[in-house]
């Protein structure tokens, strides 16, 4: 069997799990109709009007997510390195801290411009 | 033990493996939160459930059942297929994620020489993490298909927190990687017979160890879910078996990161000091017990945690998480690094290498030095500064509305017709 045949079998049993429990309340629980219980909750107050197509929300995760994929590359780029860092040697240690300068020039960059700040 | 023993299995052994491991986590699960409820009780000086069944240990189970007997309660608002698939992929990446945590050696079961772990191959710890970040999706799109103010906060928050620590949690594998020269976990575990990375690479497991309470939503990281703030964060709208399946997702991913700690940092199924000394300890069916017991430690750290501190306000925790772990892991990156070129590459001897160590010391103690001057040098200045604006007598009114005074201000007190007769008063007269 292929290496990664397992983590199928594994996901067919817990997704199949998932979508039995899922679907299992439909069955199993009371239903009882209220216009009041399908409102979206806010405490007790009318619920504020969902805005249509999507409306808005703080640009600042957008910023978070920049920064993420930025250092979710470094990361992709330092695992091989140390997998095989026994074999770069002093080669692959200089060409990585050139690397992480460079990386760090931006972080360094959006650190002044307080892109790392949260209000 | 090569990693040419995984996918050779024969497909009942895969089921059979697939089963128990399915069992364990819903177990484990099941005991964590009657664990989890009895700890905090007792740190709290309650007694915690102790009805169904000896001890309360069935009060989880029945938690469960009862849910499943709830009437679900969607909003109109919801956007219907997605707010269905979102638990759904969160369970079962939950699930998924454990596939390659070695649980022990090889065993013989039923006559078949066997891991006792599912798969294992060359890239197992970066698979891991993929599966965390497809986890998040669940995440995401349950507080954003459930039509509702707080379960999209909720939501977008726990992706930002998710993401930003899953910076610092996989930084902190790089030195792993390098010592152990390979990412799957079968051969970490192997890397570590000698001495165990937590000891050797102890800044790598404290970032790893802040990290994934980060990474799993946890007390004091737990903003997604703070109730003051968002009710009950991302699964607000979701009710019986459905908010069943997040909190089932919760605790398994609390289980993943434990044992992953394990694995990486404590020796995965390796017997600790004391006990290893017996030779029978790291052979057949016992190392499931230590696995198992260094997982339970972690565990409880995180139960201790959630029953001792306080959650931390949003802006701090960012703060935190990009401005002192991610650089503290990069830093030690570096520094593991080059130790090791050093030690790799130029043949010096111990007093050489003693030398060294001292000369680099002694560099950081000067830079150490050179900077708490520099900085005890401004927290003079700033307390200069600070007098010298207390000496001022105190303006109640200078902001434009009436102020109390600080702690340290003077506040001279003026009658009302002591200022009538201040000068510019008179001359206003005049």
């Amino acid at each position: 069997m292929n290496v990664y045949a397992p983590i199928l079998v594994l996901l067919a049993l817990g997704a199949a799990f998932a979508i039995f429990s899922v679907t299992l309340t439909s069955f199993t629980g009371p239903k009882r109709y209220n216009r009041a219980k399908r409102d979206a909750y806010e405490c007790g107050i009318d619920p504020t009007p969902q805005p249509v197509g999507g409306g808005h929300f703080p640009v600042k995760y957008y910023l978070t997510a920049m920064l993420f994929i930025v250092f979710d590359i470094e990361i992709v780029f330092l695992y091989p390195w140390a997998v095989a860092f026994d074999k770069l040697a002093l080669f692959g240690l200089i060409e990585m801290l050139i690397f992480i300068g460079t990386v760090l020039v931006v972080y360094a960059y959006v650190w002044r411009r307080r892109g790392l700040e949260w209000e | 033990m090569s990693s040419s023993t995984f996918g050779n299995d024969p497909w009942w052994i895969v089921l059979i493996k697939v089963v128990a491991i399915f069992a364990i986590l819903v177990l484990l699960t099941l005991f964590t939160i009657w664990w989890e409820r009895r700890v905090v009780a007792r740190m709290q000086n309650r007694i915690g459930p102790n009805r169904v069944g000896p001890f309360g240990l069935l009060q989880s189970l029945m938690d469960g059942i009862k849910l499943a007997l709830k009437e679900e309660i969607i909003p109109r608002t919801a956007h219907m297929a997605v707010y269905w698939i979102a638990p759904v992929i969160s369970a079962s990446m939950a699930f998924v994620a454990f596939a390659v945590i070695p649980l022990g050696p090889n065993v013989s079961m039923f006559g078949v020489e066997t891991a006792l772990q599912l798969t294992d191959f060359p890239v197992s710890v970066l698979y891991v993490i993929a599966i965390a970040s497809i986890g998040i999706y669940g995440i995401v799109l349950a507080g954003w298909a459930s039509g509702s103010t707080y379960p999209l906060l909720g939501g977008l928050r726990s992706s930002a927190q998710m993401i930003s620590y899953e910076i610092a949690m996989s930084l902190s594998f790089v030195a792993v990687f390098l010592y152990a020269g390979s990412m799957s976990t079968s051969a970490i575990v192997a890397a570590q017979e000698p001495i165990w990375y937590c000891v050797i690479l102890l800044p790598s497991f404290l970032i790893y160890a802040t990290a994934m309470v980060g990474e799993t939503n946890r007390a004091p990281f737990d903003l997604p879910e703070a109730e003051g703030e968002l009710v009950g964060g991302f699964h607000t709208e979701y009710s019986s078996l459905k908010f069943a399946l997040f909190f089932l997702a919760e605790y398994i991913n609390m289980v993943t990161v434990s044992a992953l700690a394990t694995t990486l940092f404590l020796g995965g199924w390796r017997a600790p000091w004391p006990i290893s000394i017996w030779e029978g300890a790291n052979s057949g069916w016992w190392p499931i017990l230590w696995f198992l017991v260094k997982v339970q430690l972690f565990i409880f750290a995180f139960i201790w945690l959630r029953g001792t501190l306080p959650r931390l306000r949003y802006d701090q925790f960012m703060k935190f998480g990009w401005k002192f772990l991610i650089p503290a892991s990069i830093a030690w990156i570096v520094i593991v690094a080059v130790a090791r070129v050093v030690r790799n590459e130029f043949a010096f001897n111990t007093q050489q290498l003693l030398f060294l160590a001292a000369g680099v010391l002694a560099l950081i103690l000067i830079i150490g030095w050179i900077l708490s001057v520099r900085a005890s040098r401004k927290a003079e200045d700033a307390r200069i500064d600070e007098e010298e604006r207390l000496g001022q007598p105190f303006d109640p009114f200078a902001g434009g509305f009436p102020v109390p005074p600080l702690p340290g201000q003077e506040f001279t007190y003026t009658s009302r017709r002591a200022a009538a007769r201040t000068p510019d008063t008179e001359v206003t007269d005049a």
